[in-house]
């Protein structure tokens, strides 16, 4: 790699970087933002669609104009791109295909008329018909000032259009009945949602390419999805993750020109999404993995008092020292984990070693008390209030009991009048205060 | 009594196949009423044609002697719960206050007014402290209730709701029906689309019962008649000769709150 040429962009030296760079964060803002909506619509598949479809219109404004002007480009690619939606839209009404089918008929066609197209451009020999094929992979360094001005001006308008009307997208993506039912007109709302997808696709057609516009369309928008439950912030880190992925790719295909564009913004693009699916804050797998964690762990250590108390119940000493031996017998417990569970439960202060077996403390008491004594007013609300047989109610008891909260509680001894028996006839133990709650 | 709703000869087909046919009924002014069919009988499709969110092949809705896109403002409607994505990234507030765009616009800020609508609102449901809350984190029952309140904030004259009561608990479906009654008390025509039979009876004042025809429309006592309601529901009546059977014993049930 030449550092200069590193250099030189960082340092946005090269007045055409910087047109290459800026259209690329339009171009990729633009398509995140745009398919933000439709991915909330569960339409990503249409972007597909249109994405495919604008490549015979390149094509044929190429075989008809002679030109690879941007702006006559652009209008090709512009028309089959809504020519494939009318489509889809056609074949659904007139005939019993799902939207799913059409959508993928109507890809399948047009991109293959498209490559059939550009095959007999390549035949031709047309002297100015090389480098027509950066149009599928993308090239985005090949953008001069002309056609940033085309391409970027083009998704500034869509950046716009989505601005003003953000509050209509988002109701129709919502609640589209409802929507109708104040009078928005949702017709022609999707019209200009689904217009507003054809132009962000056939503005990235040289920077990006077709065939993965669709990808800079949807994938943004998912994974904002992981970090965040609000529509702004939505599509503003949408449209962060898509000019990022601009500027990487604008980055790989100034410093290596043989590069395709298009496939280098996919892979960052993608990259983000995994790292999103993975780390998101609010639905990632990891998060919610450990949060997850955090329950077992804490109902391990509940279980392990619970038991504690349950032994003292038979045999009358509540401060009685227990070996692990004893707490196995009566309970079956994974080894290593009844150990970290121990660990924890001395560490709070709820235990305390004695030789080598282990001994409530006072504030272990009151904890092991709340936990049976949750334990059995669910198992009396079962029986009593859904009319659950007793020998059926104690499963249920030993999942729930884990996350009854003090208010659930205090309601559950209201409406039982607070009830000294469970239904297997065992006291239910009430403290001298509410005590707190196992810290997750 | 004043007319609110007049529906004349209205035929509504999806593909060509009837939805609704040559449904014919007036509704009075200050009623609230029950649209009541099996799965399938329609009963969405009506209350969508009378909001003209589906276009009928034949027949025309009024609404206080005018057609809908005269008096969208003075009316309400909640879809079925079921219409939505619930996972959409938005929050309760968010939500109620969609009912203020249909009257403060939707290009222009909402107002300290019409955010405090919306908080009314949720505090008559009962759902103000969840005001924040995502919708996603919502149970069924508190779901419909942020709809309702939404349908609130909108203060119109006449509601038109399809199943508030689907999937809500005895507790909250009293405290919607209270809801409900202060409405019509207030002088408001409300239409509620209805699944269960047993407390149709006791909630409507009268009752549109509905099979892709109309059985019947009228006061409550004079439509839910055995023969009737066999008409509508076709041969599969045995739940509600049941329920006939319990409520000649011992008369409406009253549910516990
Ligand atoms: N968008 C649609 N396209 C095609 N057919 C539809 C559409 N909506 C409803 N239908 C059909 O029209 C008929 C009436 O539907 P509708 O939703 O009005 O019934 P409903 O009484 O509300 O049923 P439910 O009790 O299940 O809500 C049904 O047979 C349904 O399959
Ligand atoms: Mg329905």
């Amino acid at each position: 790699m030449d550092w200069d040429i590193v250099i030189d962009f960082l340092l946005l030296r090269d007045p055409n970087v910087r047109y290459v760079v800026l259209g690329s964060v339009l171009i990729g803002a633009s398509a995140a933002l745009t398919g933000c909506f439709l991915f909330l619509r569960k339409r990503a598949l249409v972007g597909d669609a249109i994405a495919h479809a604008v490549l015979p219109g390149i094509c044929l404004a190429f075989l008809v104009f002679k030109t690879k002007n941007p702006a006559i480009l652009l209008a090709g690619a512009i028309l089959t791109g809504w020519l494939s939606l009318l489509f889809i839209d056609w074949i659904t009404n007139k005939s019993r295909i799902k939207t799913d089918t059409a959508i993928g008929l109507t890809l399948s066609w047009f991109f293959g008329i498209g490559i059939m197209l550009l095959t007999a451009i390549q035949k031709t020999g047309n002297a100015s018909q090389t480098g027509l094929d950066k149009f599928i992979f993308g090239k985005a360094a090949s953008m001069v000032d002309q056609d940033v001005f085309v391409f970027g001006g083009l998704s500034i308008v869509v950046i716009l259009v989505i601005f003003l009307f953000f509050k209509p997208l988002k109701l129709i993506s919502f609640d589209r009945d409802f929507a109708s039912s104040i009078g928005l007109p949702v017709g022609r709302y999707d019209f200009l949602l689904s217009t507003l997808t054809v132009l962000a696709v056939a503005t990235g057609i040289q920077a990006v390419g077709v065939v993965l516009m669709a990808a800079l369309l949807i994938t943004p928008a998912a994974a904002a999805r992981f970090w965040t439950d609000k529509l702004k912030r939505m599509l503003l880190l949408a449209a962060t993750f898509g000019a990022f992925s601009g500027i990487v790719g604008a980055f790989i295909s100034y410093t290596t020109p043989r590069m395709p564009t298009g496939p280098w913004i996919v892979i960052v693009i993608s990259v983000i999404a995994i790292f999103s699916f993975l780390f998101g804050a609010k639905k990632g797998l990891v998060v919610r993995q450990v949060r997850q964690q955090k329950m077992q762990r804490k109902i391990l250590r509940e279980n392990i008092l619970k038991l504690f108390y349950k032994l003292a119940e038979e045999d009358g000493q509540l401060y009685e020292q227990r070996g692990v031996d004893q707490l196995t017998n009566r309970r079956f417990f994974i080894p290593s984990q009844l150990k970290t569970g121990l660990q924890q439960l001395l560490k709070e202060n709820l235990l305390e070693k004695a030789d080598l077996d282990y001994r409530f403390t006072e504030k272990g008491v009151e904890e092991g008390k709340r936990i049976t004594r949750l334990h059995r007013l669910w198992e009396m609300y079962l029986t009593q209030y859904l009319k659950i047989a007793p020998d059926h109610v104690h499963d249920d008891a030993e999942a729930i009991e884990h996350i009854i909260t003090p208010e659930i509680e205090a309601e559950l001894v209201h409406q039982l009048e607070m009830p000294e028996l469970d239904p297997h006839d065992s006291t239910i133990p009430y403290g001298e205060k509410l005590p707190n709650k196992i810290k997750d | 009594m004043k007319t609110a709703i007049e529906v004349h000869d209205l035929t509504v087909t999806y593909n060509q196949k009837p939805a609704l046919w040559d449904i014919d009924f007036d509704i009075p002014d200050g009623a609230l009423v029950g649209i009541i069919g099996p799965n399938g009988s329609g009963k969405s499709t009506l209350v969508k044609s009378m909001m003209g969110i589906v276009e009928p092949s034949s027949g025309w809705v009024k609404i206080f002697d005018q057609d809908i896109e005269q008096v969208r403002h003075k009316v309400s409607y909640v879809p079925q719960r079921e219409s939505v994505d619930w996972d959409f990234p938005t929050n309760v507030m968010d939500v109620v206050l969609m009912g203020r765009y249909g009257r403060s616009g939707l290009f222009r800020r909402l107002s300290k007014k019409d955010k405090r609508i919306a908080a009314e609102s949720l505090e008559k449901v009962g759902m103000l402290q969840f005001a924040q809350r995502q919708i996603a984190q919502l149970s069924g029952g508190q779901q419909q209730r942020v709809f309702m309140a939404r349908a609130l904030a909108e203060q119109a004259e006449m509601y038109l709701m399809d199943e508030p009561f689907a999937g809500v608990d005895a507790a909250t479906e009293n405290s919607i029906f209270e809801v409900f009654q202060e409405i019509r008390d207030s002088g408001k025509t409300m239409m509620v689309v209805h699944h269960d039979l047993q407390s149709a009876a006791k909630y409507f004042d009268y009752i549109v019962l509905l099979n892709t025809r109309l059985i019947a429309a009228g006061p409550t006592e004079e439509v839910f008649t055995q023969e009737l309601l066999q008409e509508a529901y076709g041969g599969k009546l045995s739940i509600l000769d049941q329920i006939h059977a319990i409520i000649e014993q011992k008369g409406y049930p009253v549910r516990e709150s």
